[in-house]
């Protein structure tokens, strides 16, 4: 199948303008008659719906949690990346671009990217007439800072909450829409299967998770924007519901998965400190504008960190990236961290951690001034372990966050099912191999405010000639079956382990062998073990309690998907025969150890078809082309 | 450490709930509340029982889906402080521990500990956001908010909705979630137009949804995780009474 990206004719800057230009439009009158169903209602969903809805389209808008302002989004401290330049400091949309683009390691659209940078600064005053409360500077103008990978400072953000403060004001314009009748929320439902007829996406299953009532919901297009899928790490930053399912289920249904092992590990994380651990919390990557990154020199050095001299201490990526320092990108970062512990020199109770040292910063700029920044997080972190990081050094560790792949979309955000679009995460799109600081709430806010709400009506204009779909029809009684019969099965196996100890075992596995790094050796063991617990899963599983309120029902569901998904990332992993981005194959390195990227042959998009349950899936490829870029070895030294 | 858990179980809303004690071996003071919870379930898993339902997701302070009533407080012992991050370290081997649901009339219990706080929703739809379409805004920097201002909308902004002001409070009363909402919006100047109806709608929208008044107590600040400012609640009795005289 030859994968058409759909990218608009025209010079770089002009692509998005004439897509805009060209794209079909509905009669007003008969926008309400088409119902859309958005999955998620983190910043991509949330936006994507109210502003469908404002438009004056059907909604019904869909979250597992209790509320639709809980999503994941909420999470994100640091900020959200704009092309304002109010800096003065050189900053444009085509450096934007240029940034995004060398940030992901050259594996990205660059249509896409740069339509990203492009509508940036549009978001930044959508948020603000929204009532967002972005840092301001005395005059009264809007506030912004310095993030990973970039050399200029534009990044806007509300405190530690940027995430929070975005996802309020996509909430409560969802909010508004709910109120005037426009848009139906359906709060603690999951999505369990996707229905599609005569090859286009119509509608899904869910489940109540309160009633347990299995529920059929028909529409005329279906948006996915689900998040990312870290959590099949089990220790993860994600939230402990974030889950694959929606996509996965697409994924069976026909939607093809890209990129699928571009997992990034966020440097700033809490070390695990045992096997009770249910989560690895994030610290914001603003931290690394002050604080400066160490280990000991000697490996195995058993004294307190902060009793350790300056002479002794490695500051090992000034050492080994001058021109960025503290502040590299978050793939290289990770990864110097990873090859400082793995030879010893980890810090911390379970020698699993580095330093980051705010002394000098204290010293320099006065506590106060640390405080203003950062309280906010140093008071997390006092929480969270119980000591305090004015004092001596916080221990952090890279932990498994953003998934840059996700479903195959085109330039329209339409996956290969038509009518099946994917949003902010939950697709591939912009981030190539690696994502930046600060861009995924921009790529979400973007793909939901800006892309979707031309291009789900350029593909609805076709539809209000066709036959409308209700839910009788048989593909829905099919779909609704399939959905019954697993969560019998579960319910059933009736065996010893609980849903919780798979994904742990997944987990441990991924990490050890489809990690930060990855070889074929360590990515064929994966996959032959992946497999065993696959069949273990479905032999001694236990779940308890009934088929209503039951969250052991809910995760033997999400389980039973990442342990499929899994599967998937590892042939991915294995079939990218480079090291590029967040994706590092050992083999495929330097003398000193950085990525050797092989653009002869792996200058394209892998695209997974799901062939079968226990069949090897189908890798197509889409090749990347680059017209305005001149493909270079990423650089931050 | 070895805990005597006393947990509350209900079945359904209309079920009749009872506490039941539950013992509990091999707590690490590392673990988080809601890591001891999970361990608890995983016992009650491998014993063939129904677990114990409760509400959490992020895990990280932020999303303010966690919430239970820990010998009777709100969210537990610590001040500000939401339950996922609340550590063992704050009790000792021995103690016994009484948990329970988030109580409100306002707040239907679903199962054990999860309860229903839609009623905040509805609140925000009443009137809790400035009425803007994708593609209206003007430019950014074209409304000027100085530094105070924002921080002051930014501080009652900071709400995640947890509910545990309403748990905490003797009254059931949702004034500081509601005024947190009301200040933030009011404060801005992108809200100011709006802010006599959006006032009265979600104040009467919070009576309706069955939440009581406020009286005072200021027992809400305490338990916020947000430290969010009973002074809103006063900003919002301003605002009311102005919305009312220039009706």
């Amino acid at each position: 199948m030859m994968l058409d990206a759909k990218i608009p004719a025209g010079k770089l800057a002009e692509k998005w303008d004439n897509y805009k230009e060209h794209a079909k439009l509905v009669n007003p009158a008969n926008r309400k008659k088409l119902d859309i169903i958005v999955v998620g209602t983190g910043l991509a969903g949330a936006s994507c719906a109210a502003s469908l809805a404002e438009q004056g389209y059907s909604v019904k808008s869909f979250c597992f949690q209790d509320t639709a302002r809980r999503a994941h989004s909420v999470a994100a401290q640091g900020g959200v990346n704009a092309a304002k330049n109010y800096k003065n400091d050189g900053d444009n949309v085509y450096r934007m671009f240029y940034d995004t683009i060398k940030g992901g390691d050259f594996r990205s659209r660059e249509a896409n990217v740069y339509r990203l940078a492009e509508c940036s600064a549009e978001l930044i005053d959508q948020a603000v007439a929204q009532g967002v409360p972005f840092a301001r500077e005395y005059g009264g103008y809007l506030n912004n800072r310095s993030f990973g990978g970039v050399q200029v400072s534009r990044t806007f953000y509300a405190r530690g909450q940027t995430g929070q403060q975005l996802l309020l004001g996509a909430y409560q314009a969802l909010m508004r829409q709910e109120s005037l009748g426009k848009v139906k929320t359906y709060t603690r439902h999951e999505m369990l299967e996707l229905v599609v007829i005569d090859g286009k996406a119509k509608g899904i299953i869910t489940r109540d998770l309160v009633s347990g009532q299995i529920e059929r919901h028909a529409a005329n297009a279906v948006v996915l924007a689900t998040g990312g899928y870290g959590k099949v790490y089990y220790l993860s930053t994600l939230a402990m519901g974030c889950n694959s399912s929606a996509i996965w289920r697409a994924h069976k249904k026909g939607a093809f998965m890209s990129g699928v092992s571009w997992i990034q590990f966020h440097p700033t994380c809490l070390p695990q400190s045992g096997e009770h651990q249910s989560k690895l919390t994030l610290m914001s990557e603003s931290l690394r504008n002050d604080g400066r990154i160490w280990v000991p020199k000697k490996p195995g050095d058993e004294r307190v960190p902060k009793d350790i001299p300056e002479e002794e201490r490695d500051y090992y990526l000034e050492r080994r990236y001058p021109a960025f320092g503290n502040l590299s990108p978050r793939d290289i970062s990770s990864r110097a961290a990873k090859e400082r512990i793995d030879a010893g020199c980890g810090v911390g109770p379970m020698k699993n951690a580095v330093c980051l040292d705010f002394s000098k910063a204290i010293k320099e700029q006065g506590k106060d001034k640390i405080k203003e920044k950062y309280s906010n997080l140093f008071s997390m972190y006092e929480k969270i372990n119980g000591i305090n990081a004015y004092e001596q050094p916080m221990l952090i560790s890279p932990a498994a966050h953003f998934t840059m792949g996700g479903l195959w979309v085109d330039y329209q955000l339409m996956t290969t099912i038509p009518g099946l679009f994917a949003l902010g995460e939950a697709n591939f799109a912009d981030h190539g191999a690696n994502r930046l600081g600060a861009n995924s709430l921009l790529q979400a806010c973007v793909d939901g405010y800006f892309i979707a709400p031309y291009t789900i009506p350029n593909y609805l204009a076709d539809e209000i000639k066709a036959d409308k779909i209700t839910t009788d029809h048989p593909a829905f009684a099919a779909a609704e079956n399939e959905v019954k019969a697993q969560l019998e099965q579960f319910l059933k196996i009736g065996g010893h382990l609980s849903a919780d100890h798979y994904h742990k075992m997944l987990g441990k596995l991924l990490y050890d062998k489809c990690g930060l790094s990855r070889s074929k050796k360590s990515l064929e063991e994966a996959i032959e073990e992946i497999k065993q617990l696959r069949a273990s899963f479905y032999k001694d599983l236990k779940i308890t309690g009934d088929d209503k309120v039951n969250s052991e029902l809910e995760k033997a569901g999400r389980v039973a998907d990442y342990l499929e998904l899994g599967e998937l990332m590892c042939y991915d992993a294995l079939t990218r025969e480079e090291s590029c981005g967040a994706h590092f194959r050992e083999e495929y390195q330097t003398a000193d150890g950085e990525a050797v990227r092989n653009d002869k042959d792996f200058c394209f998009v892998s695209a997974w078809e799901w062939k079968g349950k226990d069949i090897t899936q189908e890798l197509h490829k889409e090749p990347l082309v680059f017209e305005n870029v001149e493909l270079t070895v990423r650089s931050y030294k | 450490m070895k805990l005597n858990l006393k947990i509350w179980r209900q079945d359904s809303f209309e079920a009749k709930g009872a506490m039941v004690n539950y013992p509990l071996d091999d707590v690490s003071e590392h673990m988080s509340f809601l890591e001891m919870m999970d361990l608890l379930n995983e016992t009650l898993v491998q014993k063939g029982e129904r677990v114990i339902e409760f509400d959490h997701d992020c895990r990280e302070g932020i999303c303010g889906q966690c919430g239970m009533m820990i010998n009777g407080r709100a969210h537990g012992p610590l001040a500000n402080t939401t339950t996922c991050q609340l550590h063992m370290r704050s009790f000792k081997d021995g103690d016994t521990i009484y948990i329970e649901p988030f109580r409100a009339t306002a707040f239907p219990i679903i199962r054990d500990l999860k309860v229903d706080r839609k009623g905040f929703d509805h609140i925000i739809q009443a009137g809790g956001f400035i009425t803007v379409s994708t593609g209206q805004p003007p430019e950014a920097d074209s409304i000027l908010i100085s530094h105070k201002t924002a921080e002051a909308a930014f501080d009652a902004a900071a709400c995640i909705g947890c509910g545990a002001c309403v748990a905490t409070c003797k009254n059931s009363s949702a004034a500081l979630f509601t005024s947190a909402k009301i200040s933030h919006l009011a404060l801005l100047p992108q809200g100011k137009l709006e802010a006599a109806d959006r006032v009265i709608n979600m104040v009467d929208q919070m009576d309706a949804e069955g939440f009581g008044h406020c009286s005072n107590t200021e027992a809400c600040e305490v338990e916020c995780p947000q430290a969010i400012s009973v002074l809103h609640i006063a900003r919002m009795n301003y605002e009311y009474n102005k919305a009312l005289l220039l009706k």
